[in-house]
C-alpha cells in the first residue's frame, strides 16, 4: 500500500516537473548531496534518523542565508499522490521561509505522510488545524507566471522542486 | 446628445479596443479557455464538484451572519483582528491607521481585486505611503498606470513586446528587455526587493475559514506567500461572501479554481494561513540573526471583511447569486465578446466579464453596470464554464431590464408604438424595444411580403432605421417568406408514412422558421413525417427569447405564458414538442423556470427536443435512416445555447450515422448572437468575432456550411458568399 502511494505521488511530481529520490532513511544523507547545491540553507527536518546535521546544509537560517542559498531543505509535512503537491506546514523554525526564498527547494517527506487526494488531506489538516498547527502551504512544483505573456518558470518562489521520500518513516 | 452619436462613439471605442488590445486578449482567454476544457475533462467528477461548491456557497452566503460572529471570534482567540467594513472609505481608514500605527512607509501587496474595488492604493498613496504591487501582472499595471482587464490575467491586454516596451522606457536597463524570461527575472528581482524593505504586506483572500481564522491564497507565483509571511504585520482584505465554514469545505474549490481560472489541475500555491503564523518575521535589517519569533508575540494581523453592498446583495433575488463567484474568470476567457475585445470594454470600475454586471450592480451600483451589460448577448457559454453553477446571463438580463426601468420615459415612444405590444415602461431603448419585439415585426414584415422586403432595403429605409433604431445598414435584413410555414403546412396533405410509428409531434414554428427560415420548417415537418411521426404545426408565438435578450423580462413572461398554453394541449394530447431554433429550446430548458410556474415550465421542458435531438431519438429506436439523405462533406457550426445545453452531439450524431464527412468549428458564438449584430454600436465587434469562425471554415470551400441557428445562418451569410443550411434541411428527403 505505502509502495503504491509513494509511486503514484513520484509520477505525479514527475508531472509537475518534480523530480524525487526514494530512499530509506539510513540512505538520506547521500541522497541530499546529490541534490544539494551550495551553498544551502535548512530548517529542523525532525524526522527520526534523518538529519541535517552533518550535512553542508546551514541550520538555522538566518535573512541572509535565506537571499544568498542555492537550495532550501525543509521537511515536507504532508503530499497528495493525486498532484504531487507538497503540504508545508509554519512553524517558528522557519520552514516556510526556507521552503520559499531559494531557488531550489529541497522537501523531504516521509511516505508514511502520503495522502491519496485533496479530501483527504483536507480530514488530515483538519485534525491538524485543531492541534494547533493552523497554517499550511500545499505546493506543487515550481513557481510560475505568465504575466509576461509567457509561462516562465522561478518567480517569487523556487525554481526547482526536488523531493526525497523517506521510505522506511 | 443623439441617439446616434452615442451608438457611433461606441462602436468606435470598442474598435479602438479591440485593435489596439484584442490580439492579447484573444490569445490569453483562448489559452486558457482551451486549457479549462481539457483540466475539466481529465476530471471524472467535474460536475460533482461544482454541484458540491455550488451549494456550500449557497449554504455559506444564508448563514453570512453567523460566520463573520464565527471569524471574528477564532482570528481574535488566534490573536488577530477583525474589522467589518461597511463600505470602500470605512475599510481604507482602518488600514490607512493601521498603516500609520506600525510607522510604515511601504506596503507591499499580492493581487486582490477586493483591494482594486476600494482603491486601497490610492487612500494609501495619499497618505505618503509607498503602495508596491507584487503579482507580476499587477505590477505590470502599475507601471503603466493602468487598471486590470481580466479578473485573473490583470495584464491580459498586452504582450510580451508591448511589456518589453514599457519596461525599457520606464526603466532604461543596460541591456534591453526582450523575452519573456528577461521581463520575469527582472521584475521579481524589483518586486523581490520592496518585499524585503516593506514594513506591511496586504494579501486579498480567496476564501476564509470561519472555524478556524484561516485565508485561503491561491497563487501561482507565489508573491502572496512573500507578503504574508515577510513583514510583521499583515493586513488581508477580503469580500464577505470569501467565508466558508471551515477547512473541511475547500477541497471541491481546491479542485475548482485553478482548473476554471488557469486550466491548472491545481494551483501552484494554495496557502492555508491562520495568522498571526508561527513563522518567523524575517529581519533583512539583521541579516545575520538567526530566524526567530513569530506567532501573537511578535506579529500582528488584521483581516478587513468588506461588506461595501454585499449585504444588499445577499438580500437580492437577482443578484445573490453573484456572491458565489470565486474570481476564476472563466466567464469571460468562455466568452466570444470578451475574448476579442477585453475587459477594458467588457468591465466597469472594478470588475470584468460575464460575471462583472452582477459585481458592478452590487458594489458601484448600476451606472457602473449599465456601461458594458449589453456585451453580453445571452450566448449562455459561460454557464457551463462557471465552476459554482451561476446563472450569469440571467443575471445580466435580470441588470439590463432594470436598467431599462431607469431610463428616461420621454424617449422616443411614438415611433415604435403598434409594433411593440410590450409590457415594459415608456423611455425603453427604441432598439431594445424594437428587438424585442421581433416576433410582430416578422408577422407584420411576412404579411406585406415582397413589399416589405423591397421596402425594408431602400437606401432611406436603411438610412432611417439606423438613425432611429440603430440597426447597422451594413447588415442585410432577412427577408420575410409571403407563404409561412404555417400556411404551407395548412394547404398540404401529410406524407403517407406520416402515422406508420407510435410519436406524435407538435413543431414549435419560431417567428425565423415560421417567416423567413420557412425552409427549415418544411424540413422538419417531412423529415419527422417520413420517420412515421405524426406532425401539427403550433401556432407561431414569440418564445421569450427577444425580449429577454433585450432585458425585456415582463413581456418575455407574457410571451412565455402564451407559448406554454399553446403548447400544453398538444402535450396533453400526447404529443411531443419539437423545437428548430436552439436559442427557444434554450428558453424553455433553462429561463422559462424564471418565467412561469415550476410545474408549467418543467412539463414544458421535459417534453420538449431539439429537432436533431429527436431524430436522433427516432433513428434509436428503429425509425428507419435510409429514408434520409446522407453522405455529403459538410463544414458545421453549432450554435451556443445549444452547446450549452448539450444537445448539439445529437446532430454530430445524426450526420455521422448518415454518412456525413463532418468538420466543426470549435468558436464560442459566431458573434451574431440575435440582434447584437445588428445594432451599430455592436456590428464591427459582432464581425470581429464573426471572423474567427471565417477563418476555422476558409479551407473548406467543398463542404456545405450547415448551422443550426437562425442567427448563426445570417452570420455565415456575412462572412461567406454561399448559403447555409440547417442540418434538418440537409437530411430532409427530397
Amino acid at each position: 500500500m505505502v509502495a503504491d502511494i509513494t509511486e503514484r505521488f513520484a509520477s505525479s511530481m514527475a508531472a509537475a516537473n518534480v523530480e524525487s529520490t526514494r530512499v530509506e532513511a539510513a540512505a538520506f544523507e547521500a541522497a541530499l548531496e546529490e541534490v544539494v547545491e551550495s551553498p544551502a540553507v535548512g530548517a529542523p527536518l525532525g524526522i527520526e534518523g534523518v538529519s541535517l546535521e552533518d550535512t553542508a546544509v546551514t541550520v538555522p537560517p538566518t535573512p541572509r542565508l535565506l537571499m544568498d542559498a542555492e537550495t532550501g531543505v525543509t521537511r515536507v509535512h504532508g503530499g497528495i499522490a493525486e498532484y504531487g503537491t507538497f503540504v508545508i506546514q509554519s512553524d517558528a523554525e522557519g520552514t516556510e521561509p526556507v521552503s520559499l526564498y531559494p531557488r531550489t527547494h529541497v522537501g523531504v517527506v516521509r511516505a508514511s505522510d502520503l495522502h491519496e487526494d485533496v479530501e483527504s488531506v483536507a480530514a488530515w489538516l483538519d485534525e491538524e488545524f485543531d492541534a494547533g498547527r493552523d497554517s499550511a502551504i500545499l505546493a506543487t512544483g515550481a513557481s510560475a507566471t505568465g504575466d509576461m505573456g509567457e509561462i516562465v518558470r522561478g518567480v517569487h518562489g523556487p525554481q526547482t522542486v526536488h523531493a526525497i521520500v523517506i521510505t522506511d518513516r | 446628445m443623439s441617439e446616434t452619436t452615442t451608438r457611433a462613439e461606441k462602436a468606435a471605442r470598442i474598435r479602438h479596443l479591440f485593435q489596439t488590445e484584442g490580439e492579447a486578449v484573444f490569445e490569453n482567454t483562448n489559452h486558457i479557455n482551451n486549457g479549462r476544457y481539457e483540466a475539466n475533462a481529465r476530471t471524472d467528477d467535474i460536475e460533482e464538484l461544482r454541484s458540491t461548491a455550488r451549494r456550500i456557497k449557497e449554504d455559506a452566503i444564508e448563514r453570512l451572519p453567523e460566520l463573520i460572529e464565527e471569524i471574528r471570534e477564532s482570528v481574535e482567540a488566534n490573536g488577530g483582528t477583525v474589522y467589518l467594513a461597511d463600505d470602500a472609505a470605512d475599510a481604507n481608514r482602518y488600514i490607512t491607521e493601521v498603516v500609520e500605527d506600525n510607522d510604515a512607509e511601504s506596503v507591499v501587496k499580492s493581487k486582490s481585486m477586493t483591494s482594486e474595488e476600494i482603491d486601497v492604493n490610492e487612500a494609501l498613496e495619499a497618505n505618503d505611503v509607498g503602495v508596491y504591487e507584487t503579482d507580476l501582472g499587477e505590477f505590470v499595471l502599475q507601471v503603466a498606470d493602468e487598471a486590470p482587464s481580466h479578473l485573473v490575467g490583470p495584464a491580459f491586454h498586452k504582450s510580451t513586446e508591448e511589456i518589453a516596451e514599457l519596461f525599457n522606457a520606464h526603466f532604461d536597463p543596460e541591456t534591453p528587455f526582450e523575452t519573456a524570461t528577461d521581463l520575469t527575472q527582472f521584475a521579481r528581482d524589483y518586486v523581490g526587493e520592496q518585499i524585503r524593505d516593506a514594513d506591511v504586506g496586504m494579501t486579498g483572500a480567496n476564501f476564509v475559514f470561519a472555524e478556524s481564522g484561516t485565508i485561503a491564497l491561491v497563487t501561482n507565483e507565489g508573491n502572496a506567500r512573500k507578503c504574508a509571511v515577510t513583514p510583521e504585520t499583515h493586513v488581508a482584505v477580503a469580500g464577505i461572501e470569501k467565508l466558508i465554514p471551515s477547512v473541511r469545505e475547500f477541497p471541491p474549490f481546491a479542485e475548482l479554481i485553478a482548473k476554471a481560472a488557469g486550466g491548472q489541475d491545481i494551483a501552484t500555491y494554495l496557502s492555508l494561513l491562520s495568522p498571526p503564523v508561527d513563522s518567523p518575521v524575517i529581519d533583512f535589517e539583521n541579516p545575520d540573526e538567526p530566524l526567530s519569533g513569530g506567532g501573537p508575540e511578535d506579529r500582528e494581523f488584521h483581516l478587513v471583511l468588506i461588506d461595501n453592498g454585499r449585504t444588499a446583495m445577499r438580500e437580492d433575488d437577482e443578484l445573490r447569486e453573484t456572491l458565489y463567484c470565486i474570481r476564476c474568470g472563466a466567464c469571460a476567457n468562455s466568452c466570444a465578446n470578451f475574448q476579442h475585445v477585453g475587459g477594458h470594454a467588457f468591465g466597469g470600475e472594478t470588475y470584468t466579464g460575464g460575471i462583472a454586471t452582477g459585481w458592478e450592480a452590487g458594489v458601484h451600483g448600476q451606472e457602473s453596470a449599465a456601461e458594458f451589460n449589453d456585451l453580453c448577448t445571452g450566448c449562455s457559454r459561460c454557464v457551463n464554464a462557471c465552476p459554482v453553477k451561476i446563472d450569469i446571463p440571467w443575471i445580466n438580463t435580470a441588470v439590463r431590464d432594470r436598467i431599462n426601468r431607469g431610463a428616461d420615459p420621454e424617449r422616443f415612444d411614438s415611433l415604435v408604438e403598434g409594433l411593440t405590444p410590450d409590457e415594459e415602461p415608456g423611455g425603453l431603448d427604441v432598439q431594445k424595444r424594437l428587438f424585442g419585439n421581433y416576433g410582430t415585426l416578422a408577422r407584420l414584415g411576412s404579411a406585406t411580403a415582397p413589399v416589405s422586403n423591397w421596402l425594408a432595403d431602400l437606401g432611406p429605409s436603411r438610412a432611417l432605421m439606423e438613425r432611429a433604431f440603430g440597426v447597422d445598414r451594413r447588415r442585410e435584413l432577412p427577408a420575410f417568406e409571403r407563404t409561412t410555414l404555417r400556411d404551407w403546412f395548412a394547404d398540404r396533405e401529410p406524407l403517407p408514412s406520416a402515422d406508420d410509428g407510435d410519436r406524435s409531434a407538435v413543431i414549435y414554428p419560431d417567428a425565423y422558421t415560421n417567416y423567413v427560415l420557412v425552409n427549415r420548417g418544411k424540413a422538419a415537418v417531412r423529415t419527422l413525417e417520413a420517420l412515421g411521426v405524426d406532425v401539427a404545426v403550433a401556432p407561431c408565438y414569440e418564445s421569450g427569447r427577444a425580449p429577454l435578450s433585450q432585458g425585456m423580462i415582463e413581456t418575455a413572461r407574457t410571451n412565455a405564458t402564451r407559448v406554454a398554453d399553446s403548447l400544453e394541449p398538444s402535450i396533453e394530447a400526447g404529443r411531443d414538442v419539437v423545437v428548430i431554433e436552439p436559442s427557444d429550446l434554450a428558453a424553455f430548458r433553462r429561463e422559462y423556470d424564471r418565467l412561469l410556474p415550476a410545474d408549467r415550465a418543467e412539463n414544458l421542458a421535459e417534453h420538449s427536443y431539439e429537432i436533431m435531438e429527436y431524430v436522433y431519438g427516432l433513428l434509436e429506436n428503429g425509425a428507419d435512416a435510409a429514408v434520409l439523405e446522407g453522405g455529403a462533406d459538410v463544414a458545421y457550426h453549432s450554435h451556443c445555447q445549444q452547446r450549452t445545453l448539450g444537445v448539439d452531439v445529437y446532430t454530430e450524431e445524426v450526420l455521422s450515422k448518415l454518412d456525413y464527412d463532418v468538420v466543426t468549428s470549435d468558436v464560442e458564438c459566431c458573434g451574431m448572437a440575435g440582434s447584437f449584430g445588428y445594432k451599430s454600436e455592436y456590428y464591427e465587434l459582432s464581425m470581429e468575432v464573426g471572423d474567427t469562425l471565417r477563418e476555422q471554415f476558409e479551407g473548406e470551400t467543398d463542404r456545405t456550411l450547415v448551422a443550426s441557428g437562425a442567427s448563426c445562418h445570417e452570420q455565415l451569410g456575412s462572412l461567406f458568399p454561399r448559403e447555409s443550411v440547417h442540418p434538418i434541411e440537409l437530411v430532409a428527403p427530397r
